[in-house]
């Protein structure tokens, strides 16, 4: 009988957000890359829910919460910055947008 | 028993739901898949006894954000089709390496039982993640913080609209 | 009164900074009578304060502290009012005044009237914040705005390119003194901790030991020698007479280098300390004596002779100051800025009224057509040639006597000093009848006139103050040496030697000497022009050196000048630019090339920055894996 774990939770979390790192370097898209954000942020948001689980505390889903809060924050203001790069340059390729050149 | 099976086919789900994300030639598809990858969360939090953020993840995650993604998937055009050629020269190469290295450390940190410190049953009473716990912690500890995220959302609400009533006519970045 | 005593620096300085402003659209002569006015309001206020020294005999000084900027180390505006700084302020308001007067009539027609008269007020105040100063760093204050004031007023007419360089070079050479001067301030400051004349002088005697003691009082009397035209740094003051007349007067003559007189005499616990350094002050002051009153023989241009003539008294004031007469000095300080400032007044009404003519050849018989110039110039010639009773006598018997009474070097000093006085008589003598006796050789068109009345009233004031002056301190009746007591309790005074035979030896001597010069004068130059013309021929060479100055000015120009400047040429187009110019352009190279070398990194692409941050992700994972966090 295979008894489910922290580490388990851990290990997928892990998985999880290395795909997301590796997402961000690879695609071009701003919003797949976006994606790829919040895919990261989910995997730190699992690795809280099962340790607060396995210390027995509460205080693991309180900080999901916050979490959730900043990444809604961070949607709406990179959404809004997309756009308007969108809007100007007809184009979500981050490889465009390379005026800081040195 | 229960909880291997449900962990076995939902976090199968939530990883091809990742690599959709990563690897969806249409954008609407990486949309679906991360969908999917929340879902899958949101089950997770459920069996970890986290009511509260189980609704919420749907609510606010699937819901809303994801909305507002297909939302502007849709604003640029959906039917743009990337083409998944690299312009940039290493870049591949260096992302493999980086990927393989990557591998090798989760590999030896998942199968090497660096996460396994603690059996989840030992563990005392599992916190119940009820809207009145939460609110309880909350409410009290955590007030100040939560102040804080309410003002740093009124500052996020407020960058967007900055942010849409840019003016057109500025002048256009040289490169 | 002494509540009120910051009047007396407050008033032309406040007349200074109204005519600045204001002084243009008053025009003439209302900006100089406003300049004059503040003036003599500052002497009426500073008479007031006198009086309990006049008053009461042995009076004590007290300072008072107006406001204080830097207490830590003893810098405060504060003002020492004591008998010493009243003499000094009543000759300094009182000549002062005169000179304003006199100045109304004799910058009459210029153009910058009014700001003539804001430089001298401001000159004023600050020769007045050098005397009234309670601590070092106010006397530094005003040592450094006097020179300011020199510089402004020497180059008064600086259209005029010798006025402009004389001006220039008065400023460097005092550079030079002030040099000394502040050092001389850093050693006191290291030794007492603080610059207050209150925390220094009483507590010479424990805190100083005689080296540092001669060290500062060497140090002060380079300062002293810059100011106050002292060889080896003279050389600016027979260039200052490009100024204007009055100038000469009031700065070059009666205020302003006396000042390094007042610092030693201020200062004479510290030489006291160190009795060499007062030594060194008098040797340089015989010297200085005797040389710049042998070049004064043989000057033809009529302020050139006042001009060495100053600094060889000034020669006198040092030796007295330098042997402990600290009272002698002062005393003769303050009748040759009667007399010598009547004289430069008086030359001033010659070239006035001779068309702005200075050279003696061309002058003669002037005594009918001036006749008020040539009675006081007169007057002031007698007393510089030290005929009883006149001031000049009563002053410099006393100097003579002090230097005899010091013995030993002393009497090679008083020799020195008698040599002195002869030339004197002679130089001074010559002047006079090269000036106002003979047949007239005037240039064509030259109509002399005597001066108007606002220039002849000073004169005939200062004359009757050169007569008057001198009985303030006769053997017979030391009023000035009581009143000036005070002020040098913390050393001991030298005087003359006691007894009336004595005096009355040393007097015919001295005023044998007088008159021997004089008759010598008087006996060449009364007669006819070729006369006196083949007598200085028959000095040959020695007269021609006297005539050049002994050519210091071609040997410090030779030695010092050029090579400083060709020092300077290397310096600033071979070693600046070269060097130090390749050292900073060759750090910009660098930089520059390796940022052009490392800016490729900079590719401006988020994906390769995204590349480089979780490949330092990872190396920080591995690290923590491997080693478990620790090291």
């Amino acid at each position: 009988m295979i008894e489910v774990t922290a580490g388990w939770y851990l290990s997928l979390a892990a998985v999880l957000f290395s795909i997301g790192l590796l997402g961000i370097l690879v695609r071009r898209n701003a919003l797949i890359m976006f994606m790829c954000v919040e895919l990261m942020l989910n995997a730190v948001n699992l690795t809280f829910v099962a340790a607060g689980r396995a210390l027995g505390n509460l205080e693991g889903q309180v900080a999901v919460f916050f979490v959730l809060v900043v990444a809604a924050a961070e949607v709406v203001v990179g959404l809004a910055i997309i756009v308007a790069i969108f809007r100007r340059r007809e184009s979500a390729s981050v490889d465009e947008l390379a005026s800081l050149r040195g | 028993m229960v909880e291997l099976v449900i962990f076995v086919l939902v976090g199968s789900a939530a990883i091809g739901g990742a690599l959709s994300v990563v690897f969806a030639k249409n954008p609407v598809y990486a949309a679906m898949g991360l969908l999917g990858t929340l879902f899958s969360l949101g089950v997770f939090y459920v069996v970890n006894l986290g009511h509260l953020i189980a609704a919420v993840q749907v609510i606010v995650y699937a819901g809303a954000v994801l909305t507002l993604f297909l939302f502007v998937i849709m604003m640029i055009g959906v039917d743009r089709v990337e083409d998944t050629s690299e312009p940039l020269r290493f870049q591949r190469q260096l992302v493999i390496g980086l990927a393989a290295i990557m591998v090798v450390t989760v590999g030896a940190l998942v199968f090497g039982g660096e996460f396994a410190w603690v059996p989840l049953s030992v563990a005392g009473p599992i916190p119940n993640g009820t809207v009145e716990n939460i609110a309880g912690i909350m409410f009290t500890d955590w007030l100040l913080p939560f102040e804080v995220t309410a003002l740093l959302l009124t500052i996020g609400a407020a960058g967007a609209i900055a942010l849409a009533y840019y003016a057109p006519g500025a002048p256009e970045e040289s490169e | 009164m002494t509540d009120a005593i910051w009047l007396v620096i407050a008033l032309p300085l406040a007349g200074a900074v109204f005519l600045h402003f204001f002084g243009r659209r008053l025009g003439e002569p209302l900006a100089g009578i406003i300049g004059t006015l503040s003036v003599a309001a500052s002497f009426a206020v500073g008479f007031a304060a006198a009086l309990p020294f006049i008053v009461e005999e042995g009076a004590h000084g007290e300072t008072v502290m107006l406001w204080e900027w830097m207490p830590a180390i003893g810098a405060n505006l504060e003002i020492a009012w004591d008998s010493l700084a009243a003499v000094m302020t009543l000759i300094i308001t009182g000549v002062g005044t005169l000179i304003h007067v006199f100045s109304i009539g004799y910058m009459h027609g210029d153009e910058r009237f009014a700001r003539f008269f804001t430089y001298l007020n401001l000159f004023i105040a600050s020769m007045l914040t050098l005397v009234l100063g309670g601590n070092f760093a106010m006397v530094f204050m005003g040592w450094e705005l006097v020179g300011l004031c020199s510089y402004l007023l020497i180059s008064f007419w600086y259209t005029k390119p010798s006025a402009a360089a004389a001006g220039k070079k008065a400023f460097i050479v005092n550079r030079i003194g002030d040099f000394g001067f502040m050092i001389g301030l850093m050693l006191v400051f290291t030794n007492f901790g603080t610059l207050a004349f209150d925390g220094v002088f009483e507590r010479v005697p424990e805190i100083l030991d005689e080296g540092t003691a001669t060290a500062i009082g060497l140090l002060f009397l380079v300062g002293a020698a810059g100011k106050s035209a002292q060889i080896p740094l003279y050389v600016w003051l027979p260039d200052a007479m490009e100024g204007p007349t009055p100038v000469s007067a009031l700065i070059h003559a009666a205020t302003m280098v006396t000042a390094g007189v007042y610092l030693v005499a201020r200062t004479a616990p510290i030489f006291e300390a160190g009795p060499n350094a007062g030594l060194v002050v008098a040797i340089v002051g015989a010297l200085t004596a005797l040389w710049a009153a042998s070049i004064a023989i043989a000057q033809s241009d009529i302020k050139k002779v006042l001009a060495y003539s100053t600094v060889s008294q000034l020669g006198y004031m040092f030796i007295a100051v330098g042997l402990g007469g600290y009272i002698a000095g002062i005393f003769h300080l303050m009748t040759h800025a009667f007399f010598k400032a009547l004289l430069f007044l008086g030359s001033g009404s010659v070239i006035h009224g001779m068309h702005d003519e200075q050279d003696m050849n061309k002058m003669g018989g002037l005594l009918k057509k001036m006749p008020v110039t040539g009675i006081t110039m007169g007057v002031a010639t007698l007393a510089i040639a030290g005929i009883p009773p006149l001031a000049g006598f009563w002053s410099k018997d006393e100097i003579l006597g002090v230097a005899f009474e010091y013995g030993g070097v002393g009497i090679v000093l008083w020799v020195i000093g008698l040599v002195t006085a002869l030339i004197t008589a002679f130089y001074m003598t010559r002047q006079w009848f090269m000036v106002f006796t003979g047949e007239p050789r005037w240039d064509k068109g030259v109509e002399p006139h005597e001066s108007p009345r606002s220039m002849t009233v000073p004169l005939v004031v200062l004359a009757v103050l050169t007569v008057g002056a001198g009985f303030l301190n006769t053997p017979f009746r030391l009023t000035l040496e009581h009143f000036l007591e005070p002020s040098f309790e913390l050393v001991k005074v030298a005087h003359p030697p006691e007894g009336w035979g004595m005096f009355a030896l040393l007097a015919a001597i001295s005023v044998g000497a007088g008159f021997a010069g004089m008759a010598m004068a008087g006996f060449v130059y009364s007669r006819p022009r070729e006369i006196w013309e083949r007598f200085q021929q028959g000095f040959g060479r020695l007269w021609e050196a006297w005539a050049a100055a002994y050519r210091v000015d071609d040997i410090y120009g030779a030695t010092l000048v050029t090579p400083g400047r060709k020092l300077s040429e290397r310096l600033a187009f071979t070693f600046d630019a070269g060097g130090i110019d390749g050292l900073v352009n060759g750090v910009g190279r660098a930089v520059r090339s390796v940022g052009t070398r490392t800016r490729v990194l900079q590719t401006g692409l988020v994906r390769n920055y995204g590349v480089g941050f979780v490949a330092g992700l990872l190396a920080v994972v591995i690290w923590l894996v491997v080693a478990g966090g620790g090291v």
